[in-house]
């Protein structure tokens, strides 16, 4: 295959002009979980966030949105799109979008709709906002990655399953904060994790989420990407993986050749868990709340079933104006409260009432 | 609380945004909306988008809930008097009871308000928390 | 316009009545009365209520109750002013009378409370308030008053057990009452350690919900004599309202409807606040019988409080209030407390009120409020014996 096939450019160049990410105060430690569960060793993430009894992933993705409008300086009526990933949405039947849309005075002349994509809705939809606008269907189009993810209880997932959001406000290139200058999906029919209807916690395959999902799907769309694009990791001031725990990003940088030190500010899976749709966004928007102009960031997200998504982003002067229009990552991750576990099932719908 | 569809569905500019009134012949903001400026008695039918900022001036940490709002309990609600001035009433999020002062800055945020049961629809709404920065 | 009065009170034990429907609480205390005012016909019947469709599942109660005093074909309606129903449907009554449009009058509140959950009746008082604005948001009433309670703590510098003699005051009344729920004394200690429902009310800042029923007769002030051998006159009555919401009123820490309703009767009666011998008012919680105080012109702003505290509200002090145990110890069955004041008023006026009968009691004072204060009504009452 040769480069135009595999990487997507869109006929207008298209950035990021706004961004902004929400995450839940509340923290439950993997000790706590162990704890109850009688687990050994050091679990995946020191502690991850869980969203309160009033939140949702419709409730997450309005924060979330919220600061990118406040971030993006647009009237919310000038979206055309608005379009929210998730795996928990609140109603199986009813958009969470037109919620979200109404709730920033978006509606009513646009496009909403939800994706799904296990923990790569978030950047389906970016890609889609993507299209629109390169497209020139529309000049601003609204991007969100949001979910309050369900481990069963005892199983390896709950020490990681969190709750989370981050919103992109799509525009030309000329007035964004981030231009994109590639992006390139991978997908395969690959069943690692899934949840059937009807069904309150997800299914996983165990080992097999590792090397034929998570690996194989993003080092072939990193790996494509930087070939297509011949770019070296050292060129790269961040870059930003699906954050499913530490190890799995640790060790797909590493594979990939970047450094520590590229990785570390967007990997946030430690203190916040795996946010799913919301974990690869949020890491590249804590990124992009510390980035300076002329940096480059590749990030790739990972859903299961499953795919990769990968993007190539240059930072431009707009960003140094428009992050302190809104609370940074750090500002949610710094408001914690820790609780236990007995909290966590009533904040997290597990108590029979 | 009862789900009432229609009745939630027209009040979604109110509880989703705080869309008020602003009274054209005095200037007075309104919020709730009422279409009768409270101040000076004529019609107010412009409409204003508040911002969501404002102050606790009184609240209460409930114990005993209504029907609808017993999963949420303890929950503290409040007279929020907004930075244009009206006074709301609203939850309190994201705080524990005894960290709440009257005075404390807080700012608007959409969260689930009730939702009847597992069929029903679920109705969000505004509720204000501490200003987060 | 004629001057009207009482000729007939009458009441049931307030209480949990677990073996007693509420069209027969209505039957009894309306029966009482018409007992009390040698009467077996009247030209209209005002029953003031404000649960009975939400709790008993029955509205129409005008008819329901006529029927059930086998007195169909007569006038009748249902008054709903949330909890000032009972004082409503005497303000309706009189102006039936006054107007010349009816003689004999029975009005009369009633109210059957505990044949739901807890919760669900907690949900049902809460229609009180602004269901858009306030109950949406998880407001209970007794969380509505507690915000008025924080803020006036706040803004006057008392403490919660400031408000203890309101409760101990009731209470040491309501022991000489037999139709009061609540007849047992309470302490200012254990008003202070009592469990809080809604922070900073206390179970014993709160009235208790019960059911119960009150009526009274009502004639045409000029030949009430010849119909009761003790009469008593409604020298003033007044509605008021102000905005549903508390959040909609420019100053929440003042009762304007209790204002306006007190002024008007005191205007109406041709009287002065100093000229009131003792005062029925509405202390479902603590704050309501300091606000109350305030608005009547008993106590300057922010003072009520210390009325309590100095002793004034005893029967012995300045001001009786609750004289019969008020709305906290006798109990406060909604749409039913209106009339247990005003027969209460009657029964003190008439000196009839046994071990609680004031020395003086020529001049008495009701003060009914609705919702957090939105509808209060006010009525002065004269001895005419």
């Amino acid at each position: 295959m040769d480069e135009q096939v595999k990487l997507m450019h869109s006929q207008r160049p298209v950035g990021i002009i706004g961004y902004g990410s929400y995450i839940p105060m509340y923290r439950l430690p993997n000790a706590e979980i162990a704890r109850v569960w009688k687990g050994g060793g050091k679990g995946p993430v020191k502690e991850k966030a869980v969203a309160g009894l009033d939140e949702d992933s419709v409730t997450i993705a309005i924060e979330a949105a919220r600061n990118a409008l406040a971030r993006a300086e647009i009237a919310p009526e000038q979206l055309r799109a608005v379009w929210v990933g998730s795996e928990s949405p609140p109603y199986a039947v009813k958009p969470s979008s037109t919620i979200v849309a109404e709730a920033l005075g978006a509606t009513p002349y646009l496009l909403a709709a939800d994706m799904e994509f296990a923990c790569k809705a978030g950047t389906e939809a970016l890609q889609a906002a993507m299209g629109l606008v390169g497209s020139g269907m529309g000049e601003y189009a609204l991007a969100i990655g949001a979910d309050t993810a369900q481990g069963r209880p005892g199983d390896a997932l709950e020490y990681t399953a969190a709750s989370g959001g981050t919103a992109f406000i799509v525009g030309p290139a000329e007035e964004a904060l981030a231009v994109c200058q590639a992006s390139l999906s991978y997908v395969t029919d690959t069943p690692d994790f899934w949840r059937r209807a009807h069904q309150v916690y997800p299914s996983h395959g165990g080992r097999f989420t590792g090397e034929p999902a998570y690996f194989h799907h993003i080092l072939s769309a990193a790996g494509a990407m930087m070939e297509q694009l011949a770019m070296q990791p050292q060129e790269f001031t961040y870059v930003v993986f699906h954050q499913p725990n530490v190890k799995f990003p640790r060790r797909a940088a590493k594979r990939l050749g970047f450094t520590v030190e590229q990785l570390t500010p967007g990997l946030l899976s430690g203190e916040i868990g795996n946010t799913y749709a919301a974990a690869a966004i949020t890491g590249f928007s804590a990124v992009l709340d510390i980035a300076q102009p002329g940096d480059r960031i590749l990030v790739v997200s990972f859903g299961s079933g499953a795919g990769s998504d990968a993007f190539v982003w240059h930072v431009t002067e707009a960003i140094t104006e428009r992050r302190d229009k809104a609370p940074a990552v750090a500002d949610y991750i710094r408001r914690r409260q820790e609780i236990d576990y007995a909290l966590y099932t009533r904040y997290r719908g597990k108590l029979q009432m | 609380m009862e789900a009432k569809v229609a009745h939630d569905w027209r009040l979604r500019g109110q509880r989703y945004r705080l869309e008020g009134e602003v009274c054209e012949h005095c200037g007075a903001k309104i919020f709730p909306p009422r279409d009768i400026c409270p101040h000076c008695h004529q019609p107010a039918r412009k409409p204003q988008t508040f911002s969501g900022k404002g102050e606790v001036y009184t609240f209460s940490t409930v114990q005993s809930p209504p029907q609808g709002f017993e999963r949420y309990v303890p929950y503290t609600v409040a007279l929020v008097k907004l930075e244009e001035g009206p006074v709301v009433t609203a939850q309190l999020t994201d705080v524990a009871p005894q960290d709440v002062k009257i005075g404390m800055p807080v700012e608007m945020v959409t969260r689930r308000l009730y939702t009847q049961n597992d069929e029903s629809t679920i109705t969000y709404g505004y509720k204000f928390r501490p200003v987060l920065r | 316009m004629r001057e009207v009065a009482i000729i007939g009170i009458g009441q049931t034990p307030v209480g949990e009545h677990w073996t007693t429907s509420l069209r027969h609480l209505a039957f009894e205390a309306a029966r009482n009365a018409l007992r009390d005012a040698n009467v077996d016909k009247v030209d209209a019947i005002y029953v003031g209520n404000m649960l009975s469709g939400e709790i008993t599942g029955q509205e129409h109660l005008g008819a329901l109750v006529a029927d059930f005093l086998g007195l169909s074909g007569v006038e009748a309606l249902k008054i709903e002013a949330a909890c000032a129903s009972g004082s409503a449907a005497v303000r309706v009554g009189t102006m039936a009378v006054a107007s010349g449009m009816a003689d004999i009058v029975l009005a009369m509140g009633v109210e059957k409370m505990t044949d739901t959950s807890g919760r669900e009746t907690t949900a049902a008082l809460a229609m009180a308030a602004d269901a858009e604005y306030e109950v949406s948001q998880g407001v209970s009433f007794v969380a509505l008053n507690a915000l008025l309670m924080r803020r006036y703590m706040y803004e006057y510098g008392w403490q919660h057990r400031d408000f203890a003699n309101f409760a101990v005051n009731a209470h040491t009344n309501g022991m000489n009452n037999p139709n009061a729920m609540f007849r047992f004394p309470v302490t200012p200690e254990a008003y202070e350690r009592s469990p809080i429902i809604s922070s900073p009310v206390g179970l014993l800042d709160a009235s208790p919900v019960c059911d119960g029923a009150a009526a009274v007769i009502l004639a045409p002030a000029e030949y009430a004599r010849t119909l009761s051998p003790a009469p008593v006159l409604i020298k003033g009555s007044a509605i008021a309202t102000a905005p549903l919401a508390i959040h909609d009123r420019p100053d929440p820490l003042v009762l304007e409807a209790a204002v306006l309703s007190a002024q008007r009767a005191y205007k109406m009666a041709g009287i002065t606040p100093a000229d009131v011998d003792f005062f029925e008012l509405h202390d479902a919680f603590a704050i309501m019988a300091a606000l109350s105080l305030e608005a009547a012109g008993f106590a300057e702003r922010g003072k009520g409080v210390q009325m309590a505290l100095d002793g004034e509200i005893t029967r012995e002090g300045r001001l009786p209030i609750s004289t019969m145990g008020g709305l906290k110890a006798r109990g406060h069955p909604v749409g039913a407390t209106g009339v247990y004041q005003i027969v209460e008023a009657a029964l003190q006026l008439r000196g009839l009120a046994g071990e609680n009968q004031l020395a003086r009691a020529r001049l008495g004072m009701t003060q009914n409020i609705g919702g957090s204060g939105a509808t209060i009504i006010t009525h002065i009452l004269e001895s005419l014996a």
